[in-house]
């Protein structure tokens, strides 16, 4: 019998409805209810969680107390194993995190945890890559890519994974902003790092000919290589797909971080902005910045790769920016453009307009790049 | 007034026969057919017919071959096509972009019974097949005038080759100009996948645009992705969406300005006979299916026929032989230099090529335009009706009026009830009706499914359609997990995507098929 554990973050989303652009801190979650915020994650963690309650003879549920599950999957009509312990009005993320870990070590097949970015990031941090997630969205930014559309979907997808039914698992960012900074009008987004997330098949069987996304990517990735010019520093972005190039080159690489490759020879790991522009400023040939669409907003500048400056992107050139992604992500993100976020206006309208994205061997599409969310 | 008073076949039930793989069935020794020995005087002149074949060339075992009596035979292949459905007992509306109109059975008989046909053979000298070749020679002229191309050839075997074969025209044309540099092709998202696929297999990059927010392929994206290095565009219109491209000149222009060529994906013009041409609208090249607008029946893999046309500076590199007609008699012409040569044995599928010939003569140019007419006429009845359905939606163009087949979307009902296009797909068969065509991959449009209803169905035809698709989402609002454990009365019930995807399962072969079974 598969066990699904499952999280509400039962705060997330208070600052939204509020204008307060997220709720991490004791104060400004005390300011959101003075507002008279109400909390958004149960009523979305419900939604989510009726459908899987179609399941209940079949699966085991695990679910931390009170509004931090368990209330949510008793209203959804499930009757789950109470875990752990909470000062019921008084959560926070330290119970997000030890939900998690509670529930790996019970070895539970799937986490189902309903917040925003903030959620995510602490799931992550307690329990890592290793358990398939999905989250119910119901922060206030999210920029992470571990969510479902919505609650539906979400409790859609729970459910065919859990009945052993095919959906494909695929790496999602968990990214988070300084929601300090965000709050004083900047975007600061991280890229933390990467959750398994069951996702569903949205492409017709074997008659179309589908390829799968994976082979796709690595068409792409043996297309940078085969493409590579003598004597060009190249620059490579953080992501799984631009991991692809790097084990395609057989270099170590950094998931997080960018990398400096030189003659398919490794020239630094995971270098800062600094050292990202001495070395190019060292380098008496071309170079070129390979990156990808970061997040789930599809940011190829500016989250998550902020060692990518403006400085060091005017430095390499925008003609020699190479961009790259799978398909099905640009399709999944259309009709949104990818976005640029560098910091500085002027060289994001400069890098507004088309792109050629690489998506796999002698495969490339047009897609427009945009300084301007829309 | 409707023959039929209820459209609903709510009574209907497909059979199930529980039948074995015929292999399966084998009795050693059994036999269907058994084959006189060879006379005395024969074998006196041949010996046994089977030492004369090399040592090393001969089988040392008999093929495993299943041994089956002719009755048995008989009734496994009926039984199994009772568990199927085909265009001849459903409604072919169901697959959109394969124009599944219906072929008049007198064409099936003349190409499987008519002598002067069925014992022609291509190896014969021209002399003697006068007939076929004028057959093909008139086909060939047909086209010209539906086009406005300068030539066509009939030899490629399908439409995605008649598209792999333009690609390689175009590599030529170039290289014959001494410009090596053009490396790229340029397609849209709702071509058909081969626009992109077969100039890739012919050695280019193929570079995609996506639709813009009117659901037509990105202009500007296009004139940003032009440049010196690109080839040719290979374009579909109308689309797989069914949207028809108004200002289709333009991108023609835009790509004819920097060099490129311009060939026209027309694989299905079912809307278009009669009214549009791919000359007017100033493409190079073009290509029709025969077996989806000219009525030779399309599927399982053939036989088809991609005619491929052109305008008269890319005729030299048509593939040879040619069928032309020298004032007196027909003739195979190879003597062209600079063709790409041969892509087809022989030249091409003769039968496709001859129920095409028929259905044109049957219906002359006036029926061509009627039969375009009655196709849009019919899709726009039908959009009508099934926008109406709840929980379906149609994507891009709000308005606008699509051509002769519709890219539909059930991304409502799936978010209103959870029950999406495949659950759809596996209930419509509960009804008789052949499961429909999703989307080409990817599915930019959301939970796809595409109807295109032919000229050949009538009014009672579509409001039966209708009324199932009408019936489903119904059954989703008020039952969703009902349809989504459909289909409850069809021969099969839902193959696992492994089964279908998991090329560690699929078996085509009967050895295969014990091997991965693990019984050999």
């Amino acid at each position: 019998m598969k066990k699904l554990g499952v999280i509400v973050n039962p705060i997330a989303g208070m600052g939204g409805r509020v204008g307060l652009k997220g709720s991490d801190g004791i104060e400004i979650l005390q300011k959101a209810r003075e507002m008279g915020a109400e909390p958004e994650s149960p009523r979305r963690a419900i939604e989510a969680l009726k459908i899987i309650a179609k399941l209940k003879n079949e699966i085991r549920v695990l679910a931390y107390p009170d509004e931090m599950g368990a209330d949510e999957c008793r209203q959804a009509g499930l009757d789950p194993e109470v875990i752990g312990s909470i000062e019921s009005g008084e959560t926070s993320p330290e119970d997000t995190m030890e939900a998690a870990r509670e529930m790996a070590e019970r070895g539970v097949d799937l986490i189902l945890f309903a917040g925003g970015d903030g959620t995510a990031r602490n799931i992550y941090t307690a329990i890592g890559p290793e358990i398939p997630v999905l989250g119910i969205p119901a922060g206030v930014k999210i920029h992470s890519a571990v969510y479902a559309i919505n609650p539906r979907s979400a409790g859609e997808v729970a459910s065919l994974y859990l009945q052993g039914q095919v959906v494909n698992i695929r790496e999602a960012e968990v990214m988070d902003i300084d929601e300090e900074a965000f709050r004083q009008g900047r975007v600061n987004a991280r890229l933390y790092g990467y959750l398994k997330v069951p996702v569903e098949r949205r492409v017709q069987s074997v008659k179309s000919g589908a390829r799968s996304e994976q082979a796709e990517v690595e068409g792409m990735a043996a297309e940078v290589v085969a493409n590579m010019e003598k004597d060009t520093l190249y620059v490579i972005g953080p992501g799984t797909t631009t991991r692809t190039i790097m084990e395609r080159l057989e270099l170590p690489n950094t998931l997080l971080g960018v990398d400096v490759v030189l003659n398919r020879e490794l020239v630094d790991s995971d270098v800062g902005e600094k050292q990202l522009f001495h070395l190019l400023n060292q380098h008496k040939g071309k170079a070129r910045i390979v990156v990808t669409a970061i997040g789930g907003q599809g940011h190829v500048f500016g989250r998550g790769n902020q060692q990518i400056s403006p400085r060091v992107i005017r430095l390499v050139g925008k003609n020699n920016i190479i961009v790259v992604a799978s398909r099905e992500k640009l399709v999944a993100l259309q009709p949104h453009p990818l976005l640029v976020d560098t910091g500085d206006p002027d060289l994001d309208q400069e890098l507004s307009g088309y792109v050629r994205v690489v998506t796999g061997w002698e495969d490339s599409i047009m897609y427009r790049i945009s300084n301007d969310a829309d | 007034m409707a023959r039929q008073k209820k459209l609903l076949r709510d009574n209907y039930h497909q059979a199930r026969w529980d039948e074995s793989i015929i292999f399966e069935l084998s009795v050693p020794g059994e036999r269907g057919v058994l084959v006189p020995c060879a006379c005395q005087n024969i074998v006196s002149q041949v010996g046994d017919g089977v030492s004369a074949i090399p040592a090393n060339l001969r089988r040392k075992r008999a093929p495993a071959l299943p041994e089956v009596n002719q009755m048995r035979v008989n009734r496994h292949f009926y039984h199994l096509s009772q568990e199927t459905l085909g265009t001849d007992v459903t409604l072919g509306i169901s697959e959109g972009t394969c124009t599944m109109k219906y072929s008049p059975k007198v064409q099936e008989h003349m190409a499987a019974r008519h002598p002067g046909i069925v014992n022609v053979h291509p190896l014969q000298d021209p002399d003697t097949m006068q007939g076929m070749l004028e057959i093909y020679y008139q086909v060939e002229q047909f086209l010209k005038e539906i086009s406005g191309m300068d030539a066509f050839s009939l030899q490629p075997g399908g439409g995605a080759h008649g598209v792999y074969t333009n690609a390689s025209m175009i590599r030529a044309y170039h290289r014959a100009r001494g410009d090596n540099k053009r490396t790229e092709i340029i397609t849209t998202m709702f071509s058909h996948p081969c626009d992109a696929a077969t100039p890739n297999t012919a050695g280019f990059k193929v570079i995609t645009l996506m639709p813009d927010e009117s659901g037509y392929p990105d202009l500007e994206a296009m004139k940003a992705a032009l440049s010196e290095r690109t080839a040719g565009i290979m374009i579909t219109n109308p689309e797989d969406t069914g949207i028809y491209n108004p200002r289709i000149e333009e991108y023609v222009k835009a790509a004819h300005a920097v060099g490129a060529l311009c060939s026209y994906d027309q694989a299905n013009a079912n809307g278009m006979l009669g009214i549009h041409r791919a000359r007017e609208a100033g493409f190079d090249m073009c290509h029709f299916n025969l077996h989806k607008t000219f009525s030779a029946p399309h599927g399982c893999m053939g036989p088809a026929t991609g005619a491929i046309g052109v305008k008269e500076f890319l005729k030299p590199f048509l593939p040879v032989p040619r069928v032309e007609f020298d004032g007196q008699k027909y003739i195979l012409n190879s003597n062209y230099p600079e063709s790409i040569g041969k892509v087809r044995s022989y030249f091409g599928n003769a039968n496709v090529v001859l129920k095409s010939y028929m259905w044109i003569m049957q219906h002359g140019a006036e029926g061509l335009k009627e039969a375009a007419i009655c196709s849009v006429l019919n899709n726009q009845y039908f959009m009508k009706k099934i926008a109406a359905i709840p929980g379906v939606v149609i994507w891009y163009a709000k308005g606008k009026r699509r051509l002769e087949q519709v890219r539909y979307s059930w991304e409502k009902l799936k978010q209103d009830t959870g029950v999406g296009t495949d659950d759809v797909n596996k209930r419509i068969v509960d009804y008789g009706i052949e499961h429909y065509w999703t989307s080409h991959h990817p599915w930019v449009v959301p939970e796809p499914f595409t109807l295109e209803p032919c000229e050949s169905y009538n009014k009672e035809d579509l409001d039966e359609y209708v009324e199932v698709l009408q019936q489903i989402s119904k059954e989703a609002y008020a039952d969703a997990n009902f349809v989504k454990a459909a289909p409850h009365k069809a021969a099969s019930h839902r193959p696992t995507h492994e089964a279908i995807d998991d090329a560690e399962l699929i078996a085509v072969t009967w050895r295969q098929y014990q091997k991965k079974k693990g019984k050999k």
